[in-house]
């Protein structure tokens, strides 16, 4: 792809502007269309936007896979480590009432931090599977 | 009368775009097709006014999972080899079972009706309480993640383990390109071995 200079600079164009759509999505969730699933996918998206035009090599850097692989982790603790949140507040397990002083506010917090660790296992999990697939030789 | 017309054009393009992806032998062809489809799914759920889920069709079935698979296309063959047996048996079934399918469909609850059982169960409860529980104006995100928050958690260790399973499957070994270790100081080494054993041809 390296001499495909309209491909390069219009996916340079575009990759700040979809990686912002995900963040939306993915922090907009609560009000309309969204949440971490797909906000998780747009922003891997961004990353196989990058590594289709600008080669493997370079999304690598960008992206260190073992940084990446962690994070697929990193999202499920968080998930769990807010139900966990709840059972030391002496509630229910995943009861995000208990995260704040009023309860509504506690589920509003609750879910903003499960649906960021939602976000970030599925865009992590899917950039992991791209590159394995696509550093394969034949 | 316009929403059936759109119902009605929609499923005549994905039922074209099925017999296409039944047809054609040119597997890139078929990827294309397979996310056209998708996109026609996620057109129909947006007709359902099910946003949330046209939004995810859209994002995971039309877009990761098409590039997904011309990466896997770059791993194999780009056309289809021609069945070696004739397709009448799984023909038969197919239409069977989509015979049964329709002929079930004839007792189900028309779409959207309000004594429908889905729609008696605890879906009032979530529409009419989730807004002074939860908070939140969006409906699908307090079930998701609040009311069902347990069975969220299980879907996204589903896609964890999901990953998973393809590092250890195609990203495990030692020296392969494509694994997860990044050490240039291994990798010299690791690559002479595997070619040594023919792995990377």
């Amino acid at each position: 792809m390296r001499h495909h200079r309209v491909l390069r600079i219009i996916s340079k164009l575009l990759i700040p502007f979809i990686m912002l759509f995900a963040l939306y999505v993915q922090f907009h969730g609560d009000f309309g269309p969204g949440g971490g699933f797909q906000a998780g996918v747009i922003m891997a998206s961004a990353f196989i936007l990058y590594g289709l035009i600008f080669g493997l090599e370079n999304a690598r850097k960008v992206a260190p896979p073992a940084v990446v692989t962690k994070l697929v982790a990193a999202g499920v603790l968080i998930y769990a480590g807010t139900g966990y949140m709840g059972l030391f507040k002496g509630a229910n397990f995943l009861d995000y009432g208990a995260l704040s002083k009023d309860p509504v506010a506690g589920q509003h917090l609750g879910i903003m931090i499960i649906e960021f660790g939602v976000g970030t296992t599925v865009a992590a999990a899917m950039i992991t599977i791209f590159f394995l697939f696509a550093g394969r030789d034949r | 009368m316009i929403i059936t017309l759109i119902d009605i054009a929609l499923l005549t393009f994905m039922g074209a775009t099925a017999l296409a992806i039944l047809r054609l032998r040119s597997l890139f062809a078929v990827v294309m097709l397979s996310g056209i489809y998708s996109l026609l799914a996620a057109s129909m759920f947006v007709a359902l006014d099910a946003v949330d889920v046209a939004f995810t069709e859209a994002a995971v079935g039309a877009g990761i999972s098409t590039v997904l698979m011309i990466a896997v296309l770059a791993l194999t063959g780009e056309r289809e080899r021609a069945p070696s047996h004739t397709m009448w048996l799984p023909m038969a079934v197919v239409v069977l079972t989509g015979a049964a399918l329709i002929y079930a469909t004839f007792d189900m609850p028309a779409f959207g009706a309000a004594n429908a059982p889905v729609n008696l169960h605890v879906a009032p409860r979530y529409l009419n309480e989730s807004f002074a529980e939860v908070g939140l104006p969006n409906v699908v995100t307090s079930v998701l993640a609040s009311y069902r928050g347990y069975d969220t958690l299980g879907e996204v260790t589903v896609i964890f383990t999901a990953a998973v399973a393809v590092m250890l499957l195609i990203g495990g070994r030692k020296g392969d390109d494509a694994g997860i270790k990044n050490e240039p100081a291994d990798d010299a080494v690791d690559d002479a071995d595997s070619d040594g054993n023919g792995d990377t041809a």
